[in-house]
């Protein structure tokens, strides 16, 4: 085989949906026998917490599919047309959206994000924490996971000079 | 019923992207190299998946069947 190919990732979203791709492709990458650096920044920091507590926004995401994870497959078919001012003003609609999501990927078989990043850890993904986003949100190291790795801009610069693939998340 | 001896069998049916590449992956890490693993996923997505997995890391798929939408892989290692 050629050279260990590098896989640098800039984490800076958040939200439950978004805190996939990265863990995915991390993951995935260190399977492909890739080396992988996933730097977190912005919202995307608290990806690190020990609990994860990543939500959804249906009122910010308008093209995201509204469906039901149980009943008949028609049933769970069907797109709910939710208004963006039901969706963005009722009280807990989130944390339903969020609880639908997460209740659909487990039937679907898809892993959680804890265990995604759990996974990642131990096929060696390095994660760095963006220092300055700590600072600015009042972030401290010990509310993270361990084996966090912490940097600025040039910390990941350096790594992403050499890496053959690069991707702002 | 294959003529292929595996030597580990990998149960991936339900799970779906991208679980059944990173189970995969670290089930061939067990091996030793030369070694057979039987894996059976139902993610259609497992298809691709693996001929690019293999591809990457030098692993082989060496037969891959597909029996009412279950995928059954097996794959050697290098």
């Amino acid at each position: 085989m050629a050279e260990t190919k590098k896989l640098a990732i800039i984490a800076s979203q958040g939200t439950l949906d978004w805190a996939y791709p990265p863990f995915i492709l991390a993951s995935t990458a260190a399977a492909m026998d890739m080396e992988a650096v996933v730097f977190f920044t912005f919202y995307g920091l608290p990806l690190l917490k020990k609990e994860i507590d990543a939500k959804v926004a249906p009122h910010t995401n308008p093209a995201m599919p509204m469906k039901m994870p149980f009943g008949s497959k028609d049933f769970q078919s069907i797109n709910w047309p939710v208004p963006n001012i039901i969706s963005g003003n009722i009280p807990g609609f989130d944390s339903m959206a969020t609880s639908l999501m997460k209740e659909t990927f487990k039937k679907k078989g898809v892993a959680t994000v804890e265990q995604l990043r759990e996974m990642c850890q131990e096929a060696g993904v390095r994660f760095i924490a963006c220092q300055m986003t700590m600072e600015v949100f009042g972030f401290s190291k010990d509310e993270f996971i361990d084996g966090v790795e912490y940097g600025g801009a040039a910390t990941f610069l350096e790594y992403a000079a050499d890496a053959d693939i690069s991707l702002f998340i | 019923m294959s003529a292929i001896a595996a030597a580990a069998e990998l149960d991936c049916k339900g799970l779906n992207c991208p679980l059944p590449i990173l189970k995969t992956k670290k089930a061939i890490d067990a091996l030793q190299s030369g070694e057979v693993l039987k894996m059976t996923a139902t993610d259609p997505g497992s298809v691709n998946d693996m001929a690019s997995w293999a591809n990457r890391t030098g692993n082989e798929v060496v037969e891959h069947t597909e029996d009412g939408g279950a995928h059954t892989f097996f794959i050697r290692k290098k």
